[in-house]
């Protein structure tokens, strides 16, 4: 066992190049699936036949054939049509593209589940598109897109571990050859298995952490440090208040008046 | 492009992709039968709040949720003995990570459960098995169905790790006749087609359903 150990050890450095590579695939991915999921998902919703079919087929095509079928066809069919990528762009765009399509499903839904006065306010009060989604759609779709993205992203993050049979040296990678370098199949692979779920679980955290700040813009949430004035507070009905108010009101004043009233 | 796409070897491979989408749709009713069963195992537990079992079950639950598939199903088939074939180690690593999906299926279905039902329950007197039996198991379950059939469908679409473990469903049969004659394109496209042509009339069922029980 403390040998298995010190083989850990020394493998530290090549471990945080492996975890490196799996975080470029997860960020990677991450990023680009959000930009084809915003494309596709706000496409899906136009008017224009045009712009919605192909964001339809599109969205089908990548939920409907299979991660590692998609993977390995960009690997090894792709170069044939003279597309050639190196094996870290090929895990990304491959990753992107399938958890994109499945995330913009996920912005579809939740675009459209923001109440419908919530674009007939921002129109009644001249916003432009844009201004419309920036400020007023998107904020509130948000909160509710988090949830579902936090479960992909974990989804993109085990699918990553598909990189080590595209050529790439990844965490995946990492744990067979302490595998083979220890002969102990069940310690290296805890072991990976481990840092694996470490790393899902603050990837987690981080989601949950955008989530609170998304609800606290919104006023879901007390803001940070404070809480929300409570109704009597907003509405100016909780007498410990007011005299506060009056008391600042009163002070700077206070000496003459109580003079006026002795004199 | 017909120099590079040959139809005559697309449909040579094609008789091997069908024997292995036979093991691929295999794979995936063995591995959804395991699941459904022991989702709902797992859901009833985590909710019985038994005092050290549930919290190491939950721990179990996220761990098993929080690593990749592709890394498990390696990790179990190099431990088991070699006499144990490779698919039977496949579907059940399939089914016990789906489990874990599955089981917040359940614990939403269990809690959509209105109420008034385990009301109603306790006011006819019934026994507490007799009230998950025939009163509150049948809502839920009536409940998961979509999420079962989505499940089905994304784990449809994951049989393919099990060309990790060597089981020749229908990803490795395109990637063995791939090694074999050096050419991959017709046989992973055609892979990917039949996937397409499984998994969205499967989807698009699962979609009318999901409609007919809301």
């Amino acid at each position: 066992m403390s040998d298995d150990l010190s083989t850990v050890f020394d493998r530290l450095p090549r471990l945080g190049e492996s975890v490196l590579v799996t975080l470029e695939l997860t960020i990677g991915g991450a990023i680009l699936a959000m930009v084809v999921a915003l494309v596709l998902g706000f496409g899906s919703r136009t008017r224009t036949l045009w712009v919605r079919g192909p964001s339809r087929v599109i969205v089908e095509f990548f939920r409907g054939t299979s991660l590692v079928v998609q993977l390995f066809w960009i690997f090894y069919v792709l170069p044939e049509f003279g597309f050639k990528m190196e094996a870290l762009a090929v895990g990304i765009v491959a990753l992107g593209l399938n958890y994109g399509a499945y995330a913009a499903e996920v912005v579809r839904g939740s675009i459209e589940s923001v109440p419908a006065g919530q674009w007939e306010a921002a129109t009644a009060l001249n916003l432009g598109w844009f201004h419309r989604v920036r400020r007023v759609i998107f904020p509130q779709a948000w909160v509710l897109m988090i949830p579902m993205l936090t479960n992909l992203l974990i989804q993109l993050i085990k699918g990553s571990a598909l990189a080590y049979y595209i050529t790439l040296h990844d965490l995946n990678y990492w744990t067979t050859e302490l595998r083979r370098a220890t002969n102990e199949t069940i310690f290296a692979y805890t072991v990976g298995l481990l840092v694996y779920f470490a790393i899902s679980y603050v990837l987690t955290m981080l989601m949950n952490w955008l989530e609170r700040r998304a609800k606290r813009r919104l006023g879901q949430l007390p803001p940070r440090g404070g809480s929300l004035p409570t109704v009597s507070e907003a509405l100016r009905l909780k007498p410990k208040d007011q005299t506060e108010q009056l008391a600042g009101a009163v002070a700077p004043g206070g000496p003459s008046r109580s003079k006026e009233v002795s004199a | 492009m017909s120099d590079i796409w040959d139809w005559d070897r697309a449909w040579e491979v094609l008789p091997d992709l069908l024997e292995g989408l036979k093991i691929t749709v295999f794979a995936t009713v063995v591995g959804m039968v395991i699941a459904s069963i022991l989702g709902l195992v797992f859901a009833l537990v985590l909710r019985k709040h038994v005092p050290v079992l549930t919290k190491l079950l939950k721990f179990v639950v996220d761990f098993v949720r929080m690593t990749p598939l592709l890394v498990q199903l390696v990790f179990v088939y190099l431990l088991s003995p070699p006499e144990i074939p490779a698919l039977a180690i496949g579907c059940v690593v399939l089914g016990i990570h789906y489990a874990t999906y599955m089981s917040e299926v359940y614990r939403a279905g269990i809690d959509a459960v209105p109420p008034g039902q385990w009301e109603a329950a306790t006011a006819l007197n019934l026994p507490k098995s007799r009230t998950w039996r025939a009163v509150i198991l049948p809502q839920a379950i009536r409940n998961t169905l979509p999420g079962l059939g989505n499940y089905a469908i994304s784990m449809f679409k994951e049989t393919p790790f099990l060309f990790a473990i060597s089981v020749v469903e229908m990803f490795s049969a395109a990637q063995r006749f791939g090694a074999n004659t050096f050419s991959y394109i017709e046989p992973i496209t055609m892979v990917g087609v039949l996937f397409l042509l499984v998994s969205y009339p499967t989807s698009l069922l699962v979609r009318r359903m999901e409609i007919r029980l809301a």
